[in-house]
């Protein structure tokens, strides 16, 4: 018992070193919670807005139907079946149809998603409301991302091409009505909303959809015949995936995190047991045995590192509690791994994340006192007492 | 009793290899003490004095030859059973104090004894009495930075002795102080060898100490060269 006992005495005798010590040792506790938070905020908005404005609450698809085979799409259209427009009618699904066309922006060519949505509906977060106009002309919708690569703007005009249900080339005009702001690359590269009746009128197609997208927490999951349902994670299964590769990006940046606490943990423990050479030569010359000073120590650095959790859990927890509900503001830029993100990222901080943390603080913590004291107690007594940082 | 031998060193050679010679700080030293001496290993710095206190003290262990120290063999004990001596029967004092910088002066003296597993009633009361011997019983709850260089070598003394150890080494323990806390020291160290019996051994070139030696050994270049009885007029 007598080494906890001089542990807690060195620990309170040092007064402010001691703090100093635990104040540092804390910033490592709240940094690698904040910015691993702040990363999973991050993936959970994206995972949030990616459901709001395309999957809803799972979707049916029209047979034909696959969206990785673009050559397949001019099939990918039926008449809407009766369970599902008794849904569309209670706005509770909304449904799209899509078919690949052609624009010609500033003269060059590119192939484009001709999306058709109702104006009214309220599934989505498509602002698709903007849609809704008196006018003759085709209004369209595209998103920011678009709007940049293509040059386009509100207000301007562009020729579109497309097939009818005949296979027949059509082309049309249509105005940009809106820009819209969104997060989500799926509803805004290479794609242009319209109108689904006047889409239906341009492709000859009327009654029909190529997916019918149901409401949040949609329970409707009957089978229909020519329709096959997709149920929301099997939607998210792209989404999800990209984000574990892109967490591989992550590891490294939590690495290159730990990296910097471990810094600040190696130089406030390391240097710290070093300096402490002198006093441990001291300590052998007392009659401490070499393992009672390794515990002595390496029980220090361990004390050192609750205290930091506790100081740590003092301001962490109303710091990154505020944050997660006022949200962090990035700068309008940020882009990483290719994702547009919101304006303000919301933390998250999961108890795997904080319990994982505070152990692997005060694991690391423990093993660099550790090192360090069983390097100093293997030396002779008298080279111990010299004190030479070496 | 009397004369009973505590420290036997015999053909005692501590060689450090500097590059790739080596210098002989200890060179064929041959020696005898017996309990209750108040001895001091005198001679030029580099002579091999801290050197001769470090074995003894178990501390450091000779190229060649042999230290006995209470009946142990120095070079042949483990580093737990060399830390169960000093812990036990030896007690160190450092001409730097080697004072513990977070504690108090009385959780200084009380640290050996804390080791040694003594009650918390019993370690007050040696520590206390220790810190009257040494006249510091009313800075027991200073710390070492608020003391003086006296103050501190006495609070060192006090460390080195609370537990009553057979055997003090003290490495120029006068060589920070001046004249009037050198002879304080070492009229506190008499003493506590007259009462306790405890048995001294210094390493000094001070003379203000050599005047209170009852036994001077003088190394030179590792060996002795002179190993005197000095008989007090008083
Ligand atoms: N750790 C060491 N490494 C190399 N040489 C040393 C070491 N310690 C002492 N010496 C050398 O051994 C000799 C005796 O040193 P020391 O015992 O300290 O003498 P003194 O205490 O009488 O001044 C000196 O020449 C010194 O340089
Ligand atoms: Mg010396």
């Amino acid at each position: 018992m007598v080494i906890p006992k001089l542990a807690f005495r060195n620990i309170w005798g040092a007064g402010l070193r001691t703090w100093l010590n635990v104040v540092a040792l804390s910033f490592s506790f709240v940094a690698i919670i904040f910015l691993q938070g702040l990363y999973n905020g991050m993936n959970n908005q994206m995972e949030k807005a990616t459901a709001d404005a395309q999957y809803g609450g799972g979707q049916y698809w029209q047979s034909s139907y696959d969206p990785y085979d673009p050559l397949t799409l001019n099939e990918a259209h039926g008449v809407i079946p009766d369970d599902l427009l008794k849904l569309v009618d209670d706005k509770k699904a909304v449904p799209i149809l899509i078919r690949q066309a052609t624009i010609y922006p500033n003269g060059r060519f590119q192939n484009v998603l001709l999306k058709g949505i109702p104006p009214e509906q309220v599934v989505l977060s498509v602002p698709s409301l903007f849609l809704k106009t008196d006018e003759e002309t085709i209004p369209a919708l595209i998103g920011n991302r678009m709007a940049k690569s293509t040059g386009l703007k509100e207000g301007d005009y562009i020729t579109v091409r497309w097939r009818d249900t005949n296979g027949t080339f059509d082309a049309n005009e249509v105005k940009i009505v809106k820009v819209m702001k969104t997060n989500v690359p799926e509803i805004d590269n290479a794609q242009l909303w319209i109108p689904l009746d006047k889409m239906r009128i341009m492709t000859e197609m009327p009654n029909e959809a190529t997916m019918i997208v149901l409401e949040k927490d949609s329970q409707f999951n009957k089978s229909i015949a020519n329709w096959e349902y997709k149920d929301l994670d099997f939607l998210m299964r792209d989404l999800k995936a990209l984000f574990l590769t892109k967490s591989i990006g992550g590891s490294i940046f939590y690495l290159v995190l730990l990296f910097l606490a471990m810094l600040a943990i190696f130089d406030t423990q390391i240097l710290s047991i070093f300096r402490r050479k002198k006093e441990m030569g001291t300590l052998m010359a007392l009659g401490m045995t070499r393992s009672k000073l390794i515990q002595l120590f390496t029980l220090e650095g361990a004390i050192h590192a609750v205290l930091a959790a506790v100081v740590a859990a003092l301001y962490g927890i109303p710091l990154l509690t505020w944050v997660a509900t006022n949200g962090y503001g990035l700068p309008e830029a940020t882009d990483s791994y290719g994702f547009a993100l919101g304006n303000r990222i919301f933390p998250s901080y999961t108890a795997g994340l904080v319990v994982g943390t505070t152990l692997l603080v005060l694991i690391v913590t423990t093993i660099v006192s550790f090192l360090p004291t069983r390097k100093i107690a293997k030396l002779k007594p008298t080279d111990a007492l010299r004190g030479k940082l070496t | 009793m009397e004369n009973s031998v505590l420290i036997k060193l015999e053909n005692l050679v501590k060689e450090y290899p500097i590059g790739n010679t080596k210098i002989k700080a200890l060179d064929d030293v041959d020696l005898t003490f017996v309990k209750g001496e108040f001895t001091g290993v005198v001679g030029p710095s580099g002579s091999g004095k801290t050197t001769m206190l470090n074995i003894i003290g178990s501390l450091d262990s000779p190229t060649t030859g042999s230290a006995s120290v209470l009946g142990k063999k120095v070079e042949k004990l483990s580093h737990k059973q060399s830390a169960a001596l000093r812990n036990k029967h030896l007690g160190f004092i450092f001409q730097t104090y080697n004072l513990l910088p977070v504690y108090t002066v009385f959780e200084n003296v009380e640290f050996p004894l804390l080791l040694l597993g003594i009650s918390a009633q019993e370690r007050r009361n040696m520590v206390m009495r220790t810190l009257e011997w040494v006249h510091l019983a009313d800075r027991a709850k200073s710390k070492p930075n608020q003391l003086s260089g006296g103050q501190s070598q006495r609070v060192a003394i006090a460390r080195a002795i609370v537990k009553k150890p057979e055997i003090v080494l003290a490495d120029e323990p006068t060589a920070n102080l001046d004249a009037e806390n050198s002879h304080n020291i070492l009229k506190i160290m008499e003493n506590l060898n007259r009462e306790l019996g405890t048995t001294f051994l210094f390493s000094t070139h001070d003379e203000k100490v050599i005047q209170y030696l009852r036994r001077k050994i003088t190394l030179m270049d590792g060996k002795v060269f002179k190993d005197e009885i000095i008989n007090h007029k008083g």
